[in-house]
């Protein structure tokens, strides 16, 4: 069991815990986080599961993959540490992480 | 109310990594049970809804109850199109909707059995992926000239035909089905076609559709045709009574007409309209439709309805690593079908939905960059 923090556009902070192998827009949807639709249900098609990871822990969710930053390339709030939160799949050592929801998803 | 053990969930993977057994059942969940108990939901599964009673706004339900309601939503989906034929109620004819489906048709799934998919739409092509890549020797039959003929363009067809053919599977067109043969203990052995040939198998899946659940809904005396009927708040002609997803067909504002679709996007633009509704704002749905769908190593996205197109506009060849089909109806983009190229997907979603004129050769010359195409400098 670990723990992620999300902090909302407006700075309202949800914590959210999960088992190694979930992703992150799966414990979003479980935990009922605002913010993270996951419409396609993780299929990296929709684009609406953006998350920006904080600078200290984007070594640990790694880089996108091709497809996956095709689809950030066009999110409008897209930034160096953003990354598609059914993409990052977590693992123990993400325990304690801080990622950030922008304002609109696509 | 669901008819279903299940609570609500994710059908996509029914035909492609569930089936594969490569995720679980919990997985497909659109949310556990305990979000539901915390917001206080009640989910009551595995009830039927036998029916709707306006004057008394109650319904029945299979455990021979009753519920009272201010407001009710229908959001019934839809149910399998079954083919008559001879020989259709043979043991080992499987098709596909929900989880119980799935789960039968993968234990079917071994090495070295020989499937046949009637219907070459993207659930059979789906399936047909999903077999091959356990050992399952496919032949796929379609009646059509071409692959998923229904919602997209001769482009991606061939492409999708070439990928099932270089992968191994027996892809047959214009090959129409008549029945099927009886093995052993009423088991099926074999389907037969319309040319007098026949193909042998051990297990058949056949994919040719749905119908829109409006049993309830016509029972209650709504309007429906082809889908309940709704307006652009997703209210029925009842103003108590809302209907969303697969069971209607709406006014669509984007394509200013009557449109029904199968699609999850559909499904959760239409609930979020419901649920403003609701709530008593006003938040017409307009969304442009998309869709997915994922076959082998190929992932194809589609946006907008592409049928009325009078240009097609290919952006890199079937050979690349991603290619795209823009489709233009009087030099306007009304469709992009979009294989491993999310971002031509996205740029064609912006396109699209602003009804942009662009200039075809911009749109199929590799040195424009996509991107480019939706900041307004490169219109013709
Ligand atoms: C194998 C498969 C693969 C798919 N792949 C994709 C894909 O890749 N991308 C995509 O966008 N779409 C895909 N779809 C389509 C997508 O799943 C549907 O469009 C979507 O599920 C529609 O949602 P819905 O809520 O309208 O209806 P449904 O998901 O069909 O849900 C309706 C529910 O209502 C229940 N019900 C009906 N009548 C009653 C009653 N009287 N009482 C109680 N319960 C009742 C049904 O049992 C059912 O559980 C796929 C569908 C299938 C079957
Ligand atoms: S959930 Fe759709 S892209 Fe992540």
């Amino acid at each position: 069991m670990g723990k992620v923090t999300f902090i909302e556009h407006d700075q309202t902070e949800h914590v959210a815990e999960f088992k190694a192998g979930s992703s992150v827009m799966q414990i979003a949807v479980d935990s009922a986080i605002p913010g993270i639709d996951g419409d396609c249900g993780g299929e990296c098609a929709c684009g609406t599961c953006h998350v920006i990871v904080t600078n200290e822990w984007f070594s640990k969710t790694g880089t996108p993959g091709n497809e996956e930053e095709q689809m950030l390339s066009m999110t409008p709030e897209r930034a160096s540490t953003s990354r598609l939160g059914c993409q990052v799949v977590l693992t123990d050592e993400m325990d304690g992480m801080t990622v950030h929801l922008p304002e609109f998803q696509m | 109310m669901g008819n279903e053990p299940h609570p609500p969930y994710q059908r996509p993977p029914l035909s492609k990594n569930y089936l594969t057994g490569d995720v679980d059942q919990e997985s497909l969940y659109l949310k556990p049970r305990s979000v539901y108990e915390n917001a206080g939901h009640q989910l009551r599964l595995g009830v039927r809804v036998e029916q709707i009673d306006r004057d008394s706004s109650t319904i029945s339900l299979s455990d021979q109850s009753r519920l009272q309601y201010d407001r009710l939503v229908l959001a019934t989906g839809s149910h399998l199109r079954h083919l008559n034929a001879p020989g259709a109620d043979l043991n080992g004819i499987h098709y596909l909707h929900d989880i119980a489906d799935s789960e039968v048709l993968r234990e079917q799934l071994v090495a070295g059995k020989r499937l046949v998919v009637v219907g070459g739409g993207y659930i059979g092509l789906e399936v047909a992926a999903s077999a091959n890549k356990k050992g399952v020797n496919v032949t796929v039959l379609e009646a059509a000239e071409r692959l998923m003929q229904r919602v997209t363009g001769p482009e991606i067809s061939a492409f999708f035909y070439d990928k099932h053919r270089g992968a191994g599977v027996d892809v047959r067109l214009n090959t129409a089905v008549t029945g099927f043969e009886e093995g052993d203990q009423g088991h099926v052995a074999g389907v037969t076609l319309a040319d007098g040939g026949t193909v042998p198998a051990d297990i058949v899946l056949v994919s040719i559709g749905v119908i829109p659940e409006t049993a309830l809904a016509k029972g209650a005396g709504l309007p429906c045709d082809n889908g309940i009927i709704v307006d652009e708040f997703t209210r029925t002609e009842d103003p108590a009574i809302l209907a969303i997803g697969d069971c209607t067909r709406h006014r669509n504002l984007f394509f200013e007409k009557m449109q029904r679709l199968e699609s999850v996007a559909n499904a959760v633009d239409q609930a979020r309209t419901a649920a403003a509704t609701l709530m008593g704002e006003e938040k017409p749905y307009d969304s442009v439709p998309w869709f997915w769908s994922n076959q082998y190593d190929v992932r194809l996205q589609m946006v907008g309805l592409s049928q009325n197109h009078d240009q097609r506009v290919v952006r890199g060849s079937p050979e690349d690593k991603g290619f795209a089909v823009f489709y233009l109806r009087e030099g306007c983009v009304i469709a992009v079908d979009a294989v491993n190229l999310p971002l031509a997907f996205l740029v064609g979603k912006t396109l699209v939905q602003q009804r942009r004129t662009i200039n075809p050769e911009l749109l199929e010359d590799p040195d424009t960059e996509l991107k480019s195409l939706v900041n307004g400098r490169l219109q013709s």
